[in-house]
């Protein structure tokens, strides 16, 4: 229970977020950060068990009938995941207390990012399928609403939808995935599947399943072509995309690629399409990253690299690959959420993010300068800082993959080359260039803002020293269950003279020099724009666009605004289909008996039928609704003779106040008058007699056929022993069928609620035409 | 509309539909009523209030918006329904508990009562919403 209670803290947290900032104020991320960091301690108490090859089981009954259930587990893989989560999480709400402090919408933000913190750890520690996909969709929405954070910006709220739209529809093609995949196999446990691989993986299935899972994944992890959406998202506040788009959401789609490895994993068909489309986004991500000028730009597109380079080494499948993929995924959390943090910082104290501006900063700010200068040296992976370890073992899985070593590592190398340069842009050179153009005097920033990106940054630098302190209690783990068999990991700095240290000094080396001719190479890229016509995010703006061309065309089609039509087509289609089915039935089977009709039955029927004709007929409104009006009071007579008291009662006061309403009404109505023409009216009276006799069959014929004799029995039986209540229709209402008569009272709720907006919120109220 | 005999009437007959409303509403588990046709009841002694007196004093003698009682309607049938989950059985399960109150007999009370309490607060919300904002219109 402790897990799941560790889960949901986040949400209930959320719920009282604002108020807890009303009393706390600048105290806030402070306050708030006290449950991040207890989850970070409860995590890490589970990293003694889990080093033993062992996994935490829980589950809650939640839906059972339809397999959903709140039930998770910890392995190495989630355990790696939700400890970053946590520790960076702490970290992040801390800056970003000071980093936003004034914004109007701060309490907001609180709800937010703890929502999502939560629904990104039950993302990583789902056990059952709709659960996890539950929580990776809750990421989303959070996402969107985080950045949308400043939603009076039309630019950031564009951000949202695109990241929300993309996201989204990746996660209902994984819905349709993970449904199959329960379908092949039989089970909606994460923990059934990676026993199950062999039965996905020769099942029919497999190909869509790989498709609509990949989808899923890719649109989450900014793979090409949907890279689109993340550098977009950097319209959200920095700490925001430190969080979210650095560290934890958008490697969802990577952790969701490494979970599934041991199911989908091991065939071709997942091999190429998981490392061509990760090395392909390596290259264009690291390519691109260099052309920016705005410092979270880079780092945005640095990040769609990594995102790559991830993706592809989980598709290269070796285990060499899978250890490489931790120790990187580990490494660019800790220097990549601190490079972010450090952007907020430099825009914050100098009051822009554009490079060509930026400059002599340490000068102004020195402690973000050597906190800038460890987070980078890690990103760039030069030893002794962790990401040295990570690029080491990049390269030694690239050049070991029995397929096609050389492109991969060729593509790895290029790629690492200008992630060098660009990282080197932003994290370097704003500081060391001799020169600004800053439009404010530069100044340090608090002690709070400086703490996390300095815990992050210096622990890139304590790991590469001592590279054996997490091997086996998070490594080994997390690239065991990515294998799905035990992974023995050692890490050290030095390796010595080998491929991959070579390969590490041709990327420094290349690095350097693509820093250096960076203006001329973007002057030659600019030549080449053109191709950029073609780019995905066009392709997005075009597809969004036409949303609305059809929808607008199909509205008009549909929706011709006139009450009279709207009746005319439902009227004419139960007709048709009532009496189609009616004649495949062999017509009505039993007449009425004449014999038993007593005469006051008749009389109803003759004084109904008058009112009607008197409806029909008159000249006025008035006369016409009164008339109608008897005709209802005639039905609840009927319902009072045959013992239907409920059915009276209600019938009496709808009818009474429904009168009353179109009494109401007919004040705007316009005077009354013969505008249809005659042969409008005897349309109208042929459809109206048709569909009169055919509701007439229906009744006779509907008291013939019995589909189900029990259920009436059941509740009459039923009613009293169950539920105490003698009134069977009201137990019915109540009780037995309570969740319909909640659903009818929302739809009744939504109705009134919409009636109201309609008349009260008119800008003047229209005189009649539109009721 | 200022006719002195409906004005009367009105003001005897108020409490009676509304008592009456209420009667219907609790007898309805075991004899005819229930919360919908108790609530339209109800609704239908402020609607003739606003027939009488007019839709400001009708709003005036109810006290809260209309509106709100729609939302407080849904809320005490979600939370009827929500109930169930403390004993640990599923959305909506009746529940139910008896008190016995000495010289007055035994007092049932359970969780369908109260989402019948919920519908019968939506029915007068939804109902005078629509009733008075379409009297407004008018007057």
């Amino acid at each position: 229970m402790g897990l799941i209670v560790a889960i949901f803290s986040g949400f209930a947290l959320s719920v009282i977020a604002p108020y807890i900032h009303r009393v706390t104020r600048g105290a806030t991320g402070w306050v708030i950060s006290i449950l991040p960091f207890s989850l970070l301690a409860y995590f890490a108490s589970f990293i003694n068990t889990i080093k033993h090859g062992e996994v935490v089981k829980v589950a809650y009954n939640w839906v059972p009938g339809l397999h959903i259930n709140l039930s998770f587990y910890i392995d190495g893989l989630g355990l790696l995941f939700a400890l970053l989560i946590s520790g960076i999480g702490a970290f992040v709400i801390i800056y970003a207390s000071v980093y936003l402090k004034g914004h109007h919408f701060l309490g907001r933000f609180y709800i937010f990012i703890l929502m999502f913190m939560a629904s990104m750890l039950g993302v990583v520690l789902s056990d059952n399928l709709i659960t996890f996909f539950i929580f990776f969709e809750l990421t989303g929405i959070t996402s969107y609403f985080l950045i949308g954070y400043d939603c009076d910006r039309e630019k950031s709220r564009w951000a949202a939808l695109q990241a929300l739209l993309v996201t989204g529809i990746g996660g209902l093609a994984l819905l349709a995935g993970i449904i199959m995949m329960s379908l092949a196999s039989g089970s909606y446990e994460f923990s059934d599947l990676l026993n199950n691989g062999d039965v996905i993986r020769n099942s029919p299935l497999y190909i869509p399943i790989l498709i609509l899972v990949l989808l899923g994944a890719f649109t989450k992890s900014a793979q090409v072509p949907f890279q689109f959406w993340l550098p977009g998202a950097m319209e959200a506040p920095t700490p925001i995309s430190s969080y979210l788009h650095s560290a934890t959401m958008v490697k969802a789609g990577v952790f969701l690629i490494a979970r599934l490895s041991p199911v989908l994993g091991d065939t071709n068909a997942w091999f190429y399409t998981v490392s061509f489309t990760g090395a392909t986004t390596m290259v264009i991500g690291g390519y691109m990253a260099v052309h920016q000028t705005d410092l979270k730009k880079i780092l945005a597109y640095s990040t769609v690299c990594v995102l790559g380079i991830l993706t592809m080494l989980l598709g290269l499948g070796t285990d060499l690959a899978f250890k490489a993929a931790m120790v990187f995924l580990f490494a660019h959390a800790l220097y990549k959420a601190s490079l972010f943090l450090i952007a907020g910082i430099v825009d914050h104290g100098a009051g822009t993010r554009d490079i060509n501006k930026l400059g002599g900063l340490r000068h102004y700010m020195p402690v973000t300068a050597i906190i800038a200068g460890l987070a980078t040296l890690s990103a760039c992976g030069l030893p002794p800082f962790f990401g040295f370890v990570g690029k080491e073992l990049l390269y030694k899985a690239g050049s070991s993959v029995s397929n096609i070593p050389a492109l991969m590592t060729g593509a790895a190398v290029f790629a690492n080359i200008f992630m060098f340069g660009a990282i080197w842009l932003a994290g370097v050179r704003p500081f060391i260039k001799k020169y600004n153009l800053l439009p404010q005097k530069a100044h340090e920033a608090p002690f709070t803002m400086l703490v996390g990106p300095a815990i992050l940054a210096s622990l890139g630098l304590i790991f590469g020293l001592f590279p054996g302190l997490l091997e086996e209690a998070l490594f080994a783990p997390a690239a065991s269950s990515v294998a799905g068999k035990h992974v023995h990991v050692h890490l050290s700095l030095w390796h010595g003279f080998n491929l991959p240290l070579a390969l590490s000094v041709v990327t420094v080396a290349g690095g350097f020099s693509v820093f250096a001719f960076r203006e001329k190479i973007v002057h030659v890229a600019n030549k080449l724009s053109f191709i950029s016509c073609y780019g995905s995010s066009l392709w997005y703006k075009k597809i969004y666009e036409w949303l609305f061309v059809v929808a607008r065309v199909q509205t008009n089609t549909i929706q011709s605004g006139y009450q009279r039509y709207y009746l005319l087509t439902i009227f004419t289609v139960s007709t048709a289909l009532i009496s189609y089915k009616l004649l495949e039935i062999g017509g009505v089977h039993q007449f009425v008996n004449f014999g038993d009709v007593k005469f006051y039955e008749v009389a109803l029927g003759v004084f109904m039928m008058v009112a009607m004709v008197t409806a029909i007929l008159s000249d006025g409104r008035l006369t016409a609704v009164i008339a109608l009006g008897v005709v209802g009071f005639c039905v609840s007579l009927i319902y009072v003779l045959y013992s239907a008291p409920d059915l009276a009662l209600t019938q009496i006061l709808v009818e009474t106040l429904t009168v009353i309403l179109i009494i109401l009404v007919v004040y705007h109505l316009p005077r009354f008058s013969k505008l249809s023409s005659l042969k409008s009216r005897i349309r109208d009276a042929v459809l109206s007699i048709a569909f009169g006799g055919v509701m007439t069959a229906l009744v006779l014929e509907a008291s013939n056929v019995q589909l189900h004799p029990t259920i009436s029995e059941y509740f009459v039986k039923n009613s009293l022993a169950l539920a105490h209540g003698r009134n069977i229709v009201n137990v019915i209402l109540v009780d037995f069928r309570g969740v319909d008569t909640l659903g009818e009272i929302t739809v009744l709720s939504v109705v009134g609620i919409g009636v109201y907006a309609l008349i009260k919120l008119q800008p003047k109220p229209d005189r009649g035409e539109n009721n | 509309m200022n006719l002195i005999i409906l004005s009367i009437a009105t003001r005897y007959m108020m409490p009676v539909i509304l008592f009456f409303s209420v009667a219907l509403l609790m007898r309805g588990h075991n004899n005819p009523g229930g919360g919908f046709i108790g609530g339209l009841l109800a609704a239908s002694a402020f609607i003739l209030y606003s027939v009488s007196f007019g839709v400001k004093a009708a709003r005036k003698k109810l006290r809260i918006d209309p509106r709100s009682l729609i939302g407080f309607g849904l809320l005490v049938a979600v939370l009827s329904g929500i109930i169930s989950f403390f004993c640990k059985s599923s959305f909506m399960t009746s529940k139910w508990g008896g008190i016995n109150v000495p010289l007055l007999g035994e007092f049932h009370f359970g969780t369908p009562v109260m989402f019948d309490i919920g519908v019968y607060f939506v029915v007068i919300g939804v109902t005078l919403t629509i009733i008075f904002s379409l009297s407004e219109l008018s007057e």
